[in-house]
């Protein structure tokens, strides 16, 4: 036994020989991956969560009703009919993300809008400062709804028409134009008292077909495989952080001195703490993707090889990112809020929690530095995406030159003694 | 075997080492007796080669430290003042790490590891953990780690420290076990007892600096007195002090509460000394004398105790 490998070997032991730390390190990135995906993946129907939303019709027309009843219906909402003072106290206590107001006369001043010129009935949007993309999401879909309820009224009933042309008469316009609008409603009330005429209204003019692009045509996104790789980074830098951390506490407990009353070099002492930590690392990573893979049914739908490199890489970049810590921290407990800090801003940096396409653009150009980012990048490709091992290389090529940045500077800094 | 000359050690505007000079031939224990701070664990470093000396030289059977890897560091055993352990691993598994990082492997490893576990009395408790070991087991476990590669010249950096004395008197068995069987040891400690039972001779250091440096004979004939004359007085109300301490015969006299202590030259003068006590209507209810110790030395050299130091 070399003393390289007799130090790789206590480290491992030391490892091993911590039940409750074992656990944690395969435990916590399981339970957290299975959650976020979980939460983030696609899910059945009747588990879809739907944004409740309080309606407060104070019109109570054929056309206001008829608006509750379609926004009922529609799949991202729970529509609740509500009167105005609850809404809005919902909304203030946070019961509600947002409350829609139907004003009195809506139905008829809307469907005159349509064609005369004039006033027009405002509704009123009540939303949860915190809860600004559900307003806006609750305003697109109220728009498209009113289009298609008022239009309808207008095309498939004569009300409305009737009422129009009576109005027309007392609006100022300009005389021409008065007599086209009048044509237009007249056909439009001609072609409504015939059967089976105009029964849709105004509706989008066109269909949206999803399709997610995933590894091949017919293989169903699986939300476990980002969350699993996702959380698994997360937590292997952590351990890159008890690397470092546990390295300071040795010297600070008098280890490094006896190491080096041994003929024992500082690259051998580095060298094998990083190979003991990328072992660990590997072995983090083998058993949180097998419990994935049974659990979740998460596979490598791309390059094993491409796989099984970039998590060799990404090990590697951790154990010299835990060296790093050790060399550059003075004392455990400076270094330890300094690195915690690090790690959360890789993590969060890399799309691990949150996909980096909602960063601005700046910052997204930022992520390229941050090595997590690629090691997300390289397992989300050879998991879900299906890509080959071309598409793992610039990921390897990027964690391995940051393993070798970080090693460097490791070695530079490496002081066996506190100055 | 270990030669040092003239080692200098400076931390900013602290001289923690000052001029060292040492030796040990093969088979001696060498003391290096001194308070905390004196300087001892500098000097053990420099001489262990983890510490690079600002000024001075190390060798070790004649071969200088040059070097993490150099390979006179085989000939050297170090026993730390801090527990070098891994309290998570076995003592078997913490000196198979010991024995490897001086490259022993194989049949060699298992016969050492057995050999220092015998020796330091922990056979039984090789598979136990090293955390749960008692102070005095983990000091011996410590000193076992250093013997695992059978080194020539061990150097102990207060070994004892913090241990009951039953461990203490066990430490010290092994150690003269290893004197018995030819090594070199050198030994430092600020406890004067320690330095008196175990060393050939022993270097008093003080600022850094050897201040004498004899066998533990040499050393006490610097000490100002012979002998010490203690006496319990019956009240503390003694007046003839100035009186006594201008006798010829008396070299130091001193009064602390009810207890007299005279420090004198010759035991022959002790029974002129009490019958003159008497004269003075002295009444006192014990009397004690006692050799002069390495305290006293170091009082006498020093100014000041090892404790308070």
């Amino acid at each position: 036994m070399t003393a390289f490998s007799a130090l790789v070997k206590k480290d491992l032991q030391i490892f091993l020989g911590d039940r409750r730390a074992v656990i944690m390190a395969f435990l916590a990135p399981i339970l957290i991956g299975s959650f976020f995906g979980y939460v983030f993946g696609p899910k059945p129907v009747k588990e879809q969560s739907k944004m409740p939303v309080l309606f407060v019709d104070q019109d109570q027309s054929a056309t206001t009703k008829e608006l509750l009843a379609n926004m009922q219906k529609d799949p991202g909402l729970e529509a609740v009919a509500s009167e105005l003072d609850p809404a809005r106290e919902a909304v203030k206590k946070g019961k509600a993300p947002v409350a829609i107001v139907i004003p009195k006369g809506f139905g008829e001043q809307a469907g005159q809008s349509l064609f005369i010129p004039g006033p027009k009935p405002s509704v009123t949007i009540l939303f949860d400062p915190s809860h600004q993309t559900e307003a806006a999401m609750v305003r697109g879909i109220l728009t498209g709804q009113v289009m298609q309820s008022v239009t309808k009224n207008a095309f498939a009933g004569t009300e409305m028409t009737s009422n129009a042309l009576k109005s027309l008469e007392t609006t100022p316009m300009d005389a021409g134009a008065k007599g086209e609008l009048r044509t237009l409603l007249e056909s439009a009330q001609k072609l409504n008292a015939r059967p089976q005429a105009g029964q849709g209204g105004i509706a989008v003019p066109f269909e949206t077909k999803d399709e997610a692009l995933t590894a091949r045509t017919g293989v169903a996104y699986n939300a476990y495989a980002h969350s699993f790789g996702g959380m698994a980074i997360q937590f292997m830098l952590f351990m890159g952080i008890d690397v470092g951390i546990g390295m300071l506490l040795l010297r600070q407990r008098g280890l490094w001195r006896r190491f080096r009353a041994a003929p024992l070099s500082k690259a051998t002492l580095l060298g094998s703490r990083a190979v003991s930590a990328m072992l660990i690392g590997i072995l983090i990573l083998a058993v949180v993707f097998t419990f994935a893979r049974i659990v979740f049914d998460v596979r490598i739908e791309g390059s094993v090889a491409g796989f099984v490199v970039v998590c060799a890489a990404f090990s590697l970049m951790t154990a010299a990112y835990g060296l790093l810590i050790a060399a550059v921290g003075k004392t455990p407990e400076a270094a330890r809020g300094l690195a915690t800090l690090a790690t959360l801003l890789m993590v969060m940096l890399s799309g691990a929690w949150v996909p980096s396409f909602v960063f601005p653009q700046w910052l997204q150009q930022v992520t390229k530095a941050v090595p997590a980012r690629w090691a997300m990048d390289g397992i989300d490709a050879m998991t879900w995406r299906g890509l080959g091992f071309e598409e793992a290389l610039l990921p390897i090529a990027v964690l391995l030159g940051c393993a070798v940045v970080f090693g460097a500077i490791a070695i530079w800094r490496f002081r066996w003694e506190v100055e | 075997m270990l030669e040092a000359k003239d080692l200098r050690k400076a931390y900013g505007a602290l001289q923690a080492v000052d001029g060292v000079s040492l030796h040990a031939a093969q088979g001696e224990v060498v003391g290096l007796l001194g308070p905390n701070g004196a300087g001892k664990t500098t000097t053990i470093g420099m001489l262990a080669g983890l510490i690079t000396p600002d000024q001075g030289q190390v060798r070790i059977a004649g071969q200088p430290i040059q070097g993490d890897t150099s390979s006179v560091k085989r000939q050297l055993g170090l026993v730390p003042q801090e527990l070098a352990l891994f309290d998570e691993l076995s003592a078997a598994a913490n000196l198979d790490l010991f024995g490897a990082l001086y490259g022993l492997s194989g049949k060699q490893l298992d016969g050492e590891r057995h050999r220092v576990l015998e020796l330091v009395g922990l056979n039984e408790r090789a598979k136990d953990r090293a955390g749960t070991f008692s102070g005095g087991m983990k000091r011996r476990l410590n000193l076992a780690a250093a013997l695992m590669h059978d080194p020539q010249v061990i150097l102990l950096d207060e070994p004892t420290v913090g241990v009951d004395p039953q461990s203490r008197n066990a430490i010290f068995d092994n150690l003269e076990s290893l004197k018995a069987a030819g090594k070199t040891l050198l030994y430092t400690t600020h406890y004067m007892e320690e330095a008196a039972r175990l060393c050939d001779r022993i270097a008093i250091v003080d600022h850094g600096k050897v201040v004498a440096n004899d066998t533990l004979q040499g050393l006490l004939r610097l000490a100002p007195v012979a002998n010490f004359l203690t006496l319990d007085l019956a009240t503390p109300d003694f007046e003839a002090l100035a009186e006594l301490r201008e006798l010829a015969t008396v070299k130091q006299a001193e009064l602390t509460g009810t207890q007299l202590r005279i420090g004198l030259q010759n035991m022959r003068d002790i029974p002129h000394l009490l019958a003159w006590l008497l004269t003075k209507n002295v009444e006192f209810e014990h009397i004690q004398t006692e050799r002069p110790t390495l305290e006293t030395v170091f009082l006498h050299l020093t100014g000041r105790t090892l404790r308070d130091a």
